[in-house]
């Protein structure tokens, strides 16, 4: 008998599960289509990303000389002194110099003024890769005179044209271009700090190079052979450390340059991953209710001696197929938007990104899609074993409920297992892994308690007293066959994302508006010299300004931390003291008292000005401290421009640094610093833009080398900054939301034939097609608001959480956005229900009773 | 005769809730192979509990049957399977025909099932037995009530089974259509020799057969033989 059925079983084979597939895919090949639409978006966004993945590191390998635009980079935050000089004059075939600083400059024709950063560039840098200009020449003829290159942005922000002329400190420069890409410089950052060229050579003359003002220098250096490269780097590579000059090579810059583009590329890709999961689970619900639909062509197949593996096989075909096309689909799709996406991302890469296709990609894309399809599909197939041939003579025949199901919880295991696994691939380690795949979890988890608790209390509170189209309605959720949680969890986790980006980008602005309230300081002026700082007082008073603070700053940098110097730190690894706590220049105040922004938390500031002869009680704010490996007690010789000051940590102090004030890591004790070089910061209030116009233009034509940041600027900025990282999100997580309205969609579909015949009873029974309309237009609109409630409310908690945690603020949602949310996807929810489901209502009754599900 | 099937002492019994549902007590009977029987009783009778038992549909409670000298209630699901496909033919009285499949391919099924090739030229010529020569690539849901239940047939009858068990064959079918189903059937069964057993509440159809087994709430409450050497119309 065995033998036998062996044998019977050997002889139908594959070749007959293949063929009975294809029949019976034929009546339900749209269906079909449908389930696997769900995962197409996500295959599109992963597929996307990985071709951008791959092109951007090819691209940053071919384009990595013109990332740097030389072989070797030095910098430094001073002059050279002359030993420097000396050894940077030994290096490379051809050198450039750079010194970079903030500035104001002022448009002479529109008598604007902004804050930016000047780049005064000597010898023929780029040697790779072009200073990109309009016109085309002037990225290198604008040395040849006392000329400028200006950024594009500003250009057009002052409506400024080639031939205009600039102020930059004492001197007047003619536009000799418009700067539209300089090496290694993406867009975001020319958006926080728009660059303007100057030939160095006449640095000097602009009047700005004073002490105290932060200045970059940089020295380019061409080879024309790599490996003297490498043999002078490693030569010099001790003078370079002890002297605290930073250094980058090609190959330093590719790792960096791709070191943050992964993290960018990991990010989007963990968002293309939920809407790909969100696809699955789509995918789970639509086959697990298409299962139910097939239950009687089973049992019959069953009855007629096909096996349970058999049967089994034939839909698990099925399910596998369409998978790979819905993969494949998506590949197609992915690959299209990868010619998109250059485009997106192109102010946050400073590479050009090619768009050749990635083949590696696609075939990663489909066989991801291919096999995440198989589990999801596989959930709901399962239940297939259950499923008795005696269902042929009886309707209502119990099958074994899930949770007695060994296999299924093994399969969700497996399933679980290969997201994990996936999420660790995108994941630098497996905490990230742990965090995000938890956070997943709770998530999906939450939604699914949420919406499994509202079916129950509809259910339980059901509002008898209402008519009966609304009773109908409400009673759709909780009937059999109802997609109540499968919409709930997809279209709640896209709306979830959408708004908690909102919320966040929204908290980070109010954050740095809130302190725009009134007689709260809204703008810093910085860079004064000690022999301004009466007049730029006076030019404060003049113009009925306040002045709410006088900073002393003083520069100066770590030179030991208890005894141990920077060579020693490195030796010690046991310290735990990092590298650039002792390169860094420190901006550091002197004063006897704590501001509105500091809050004192361990020691005690040193209320009294410095004693000749005892030892210096510095305070350092809290974070720093930690970072850099420092208690109460510690010494620190700290060196200022030359001069070796010992002292002693003796408070912390933590810092609100989001408020427009000048704050400090360092505050020396009153009486040390007095004669130090120093420059000086006022804080004040501006009424209007026109009177900030006014005063700025004041400023910038009396004191050229005086800075201005507006808080005005520092929102545009932001906003601007926020806006273009935001784009990228918005687009990746828009993946999220149509894929969670494509589930719908299929969903929707899925359940139709189950209400056309409910629909066809009630018309039987005299319902109206006004009212079956009605009918179901409530049941779409409940689950949409049920859906975006729950996403929203569960956004509104995740930024409470990050503005309680993250950014240490208060938050109260804004409602209006989240009303337009809430009703957007509720209305769109409603439309496609009542797209999908307008056949339902004018199919003759003749026609559905006779129409096989 | 050769016995066929050979019910003894079965009960059937479901558990609903706490309580538990005796639908079946004590049933034992058999049938020779080629003879036609028919199960009659009011409905909650236990009529098509038995029938899916004999047909190794569900499991017993307890008792035997054996099926052509074969235990069925001491085999697996895919074990009673095997032998549905390789000795047992099915008509159900809502015909429960593959709606995703044509008239052909649900004639094919079976013969597929048992390994067979070269079934198609089989099939065709089984529905042009039935009367449905032309109507070979219709979908279920393009039939009439009449044509779905005479696919059904040839469908049973596509194996050559030894017994057939038909489940109200004639319930939704008008009484025109009805007489050609029953002719169609014991034309078959008379070329074949294969045993029918038809549960049914039509009297008459009954009265056609060569035995008729009574049940009422679960008890055989007669079987009688209706003295027709073969099945009449």
């Amino acid at each position: 008998m065995s033998t036998d059925q062996l044998l019977l079983r050997k002889k139908t084979g594959i070749r007959w599960l293949i063929t009975m597939a294809w029949r019976d895919s034929r009546r339900n090949r749209f269906r079909l289509l449908l389930f696997m639409s769900s995962v197409v978006l996500g295959i599109a966004a992963l597929v996307a990303l990985f071709s951008l993945d791959a092109r951007v590191r090819d691209d940053i390998n071919n384009q990595a000389k013109t990332l740097l635009g030389a072989d070797l980079v030095i910098d430094s935050n001073q002059a050279p002194d002359s030993t420097e000089q000396r050894l940077l004059d030994t290096l490379g075939n051809q050198r450039s110099q750079e010194c970079r600083f903030s500035s104001m400059i002022y448009f002479n024709r529109s008598s604007g003024t902004r804050l930016v950063q000047v780049l005064a560039l000597g010898g023929n840098f780029p040697y790779y890769g072009n200073l990109e200009t309009i016109p085309e020449d002037a990225g290198t003829t604008f040395r040849e005179g006392q000329q400028a290159l200006v950024d594009h942005t500003l250009m057009l922000q002052f409506d400024a044209k080639v031939g205009d002329s600039i102020q930059v400190g004492e001197l007047t420069f003619t536009i000799a271009g418009v700067l539209t890409k300089a090496p290694g410089r993406s867009g975001l950052s020319t958006t926080i700090a728009p660059p303007v060229y100057i030939p160095y050579r006449y640095l000097q003359q602009t009047g700005l190079l004073q002490k105290g003002s932060r200045f970059t220098y940089s020295y380019y250096f061409q080879y024309d052979d790599q490996r003297t490269m490498e043999d002078q780097l490693a030569a010099i590579r001790p003078v370079l450390e002890n002297k605290g000059l930073g250094y980058e090579t090609v190959e330093s810059r590719k790792k960096s340059t791709g070191r943050q583009f992964e993290d960018v590329s990991r990010f989007l890709t963990l968002i293309g991953f939920i809407a790909l999961l969100l696809g699955c689970i789509g995918i789970a619900g639509s086959i697990s209710v298409y299962i139910r639909g097939k239950v009687p062509a089973i049992a019959i197949l069953r009855c007629l001696g096909a096996g349970t593996t058999q049967t089994f096989l034939i839909f698990l075909i099925q399910i596998t197929v369409l998978g790979f096309i819905g993969a494949l689909i998506g590949a197609l799709l992915g690959t299209l938007a990868q010619q998109v996406l250059p485009f997106i991302l192109k102010d946050v890469l400073p590479v050009q990104i090619s768009t050749d296709v990635s083949w590696s990609s696609i075939a990663k894309g489909i066989g991801l899609g291919t096999v995440l399809s198989f589990l999801f599909g596989l959930l709901p197939l399962l239940s297939i074993r259950g499923i008795s041939p005696l269902i042929t003579l009886r309707v209502s025949v119990e099958q074994k409920p899930v949770w007695r199901n060994y296999a299924q919880v093994l399969l969700l295991a497996v399933i679980f297992l290969f997201v994990v696994l996936l999420t660790r691939m995108q994941m630098q380690n497996w905490m990230e892994t742990t965090i995000f795949v938890s956070g997943l979890l709770v998530t999906f988890l939450l939604l699914t308690i949420v919406a499994v608790l509202l079916r129950g209390a509809v259910r339980r509170f059901f509002p008898s007293s209402l008519n009966y189209i609304w009773r109908q309605g409400f009673a759709n959720l909780y009937r059999p066959d109802n997609q109540t949680i499968l919409l709930i969890v997809t279209i709640g986790l896209g709306t979830m994302l959408i708004s908690t980006l909102y919320l966040t980008q929204d908290l980070l602005m109010k954050r740095v508006s809130m302190s725009s309230g009134e007689n709260q300081p809204n703008m810093v002026l910085f860079d004064i010299q000690s022999v301004q700082k009466d007049a730029v007082t006076r030019l404060v008073s003049q113009h009925h300004l306040p002045l709410y603070q006088d900073v002393p700053i003083v520069t100066m940098r770590i030179e030991e931390i208890n005894g141990m110097n920077a060579a020693a730190a490195k030796e010690d690894t046991l310290s735990g003291i990092p590298s650039w706590a002792f390169g860094g220049e420190l901006r550091v105040t002197y004063r006897d008292s704590l501001t509105g922004t500091e809050k004192l938390t361990a020691g005690e500031l040193a209320a009294k000005a410095y004693q000749p002869g005892a030892a210096v009680y510095i305070s350092m704010e809290e974070r720093y401290a930690r970072h850099i490996r420092v208690s109460i007690g510690d010494s620190i010789l700290f060196n200022v421009q030359g001069t070796l000051i010992p002292t002693i940590v003796g408070s912390f102090r933590e810092v609100d640094w989001a408020k427009v004030q000048t704050n400090f890591r360092v505050v020396f004790p009153a009486g040390v610093l007095e004669d130090a070089p120093q420059f000086h910061v006022l804080v004040t209030r501006v009424p209007s833009d026109k009177a900030s116009a006014a005063f700025q233009r004041e400023v910038v034509s009396a004191f050229p080398n005086v800075s201005i940041i507006d808080l005005g600027l520092i929102l545009k900025v932001l906003d601007e900054v926020l806006g273009k990282i935001a784009f990228v999100i918005r687009f990746m997580s828009g993946f999220c939301i149509v894929t969670g309205l494509i589930v719908l969609i299929a969903s929707v579909y899925v359940s139709r034939f189950q209400r056309m015949r409910e629909a066809v009873l009630l018309r039987t029974l005299g319902a109206s097609r006004k009212q079956l309309y009605a009918i179901t237009a409530l049941e779409y609109f409940f689950l949409g608001m049920l859906a975006a409630g729950t996403g929203i409310v569960l956004s509104v908690i995740a930024s409470i959480l990050l503005a309680k945690y993250s950014f240490d603020a208060s938050f109260s949602p804004p409602l209006v956005p989240l009303l337009v949310v809430f009703f957007v996807i509720s209305l769109l929810t409603v439309i496609i229900g009542m797209f999908n489901s307008r056949g339902i209502v004018n199919t003759p009754p003749l026609e559905v009773l006779r129409k096989e599900v | 005769m050769d016995t066929i099937l050979d019910v003894r002492s079965v009960s059937k019994s479901y558990q609903s809730g706490n309580k538990k549902l005796t639908v079946l007590h004590d049933i034992s009977f058999s049938v020779e192979a080629g003879s036609v029987v028919a199960i009659v009783g009011p409905s909650g009778s236990g009529k098509t509990t038995l029938l899916g038992l004999c047909a190794g549909l569900d499991r017993v409670s307890s008792g035997t049957i054996e099926f052509n000298k074969m235990r069925m209630d001491d085999k697996s699901e895919d074990e009673r399977a095997f032998i549905r496909n390789r000795y047992i033919g099915f008509i159900f009285q809502n015909f429960q025909l593959i709606p995703t499949l044509t008239a052909l391919e649900n004639v094919m099924v079976p013969m597929e099932l048992q390994g067979e090739r070269h079934i198609r030229a089989q099939a065709v010529s089984l529905l042009e037995k039935v009367g449905l020569g032309d109507r070979v690539h219709h979908y279920p849901a393009q039939l009439s009530g009449g044509e779905q239940q005479r696919v059904s047939i040839a469908r049973a009858f596509s194996t050559s089974p030894k017994i057939l068990f038909a489940d109200e064959p004639t319930g939704n079918l008008d009484d025109e259509t009805s007489a050609k189903i029953v002719s169609l059937l014991y034309e078959l069964n008379r070329e074949a020799g294969t045993t029918l057993i038809i549960v049914t509440h039509d009297a008459e159809l009954a009265e056609s057969t060569q035995r008729i087994i009574r049940l009422k709430g679960g008890h055989i409450i007669a079987d009688e033989q209706t003295h027709h050497s073969k099945p009449q119309l």
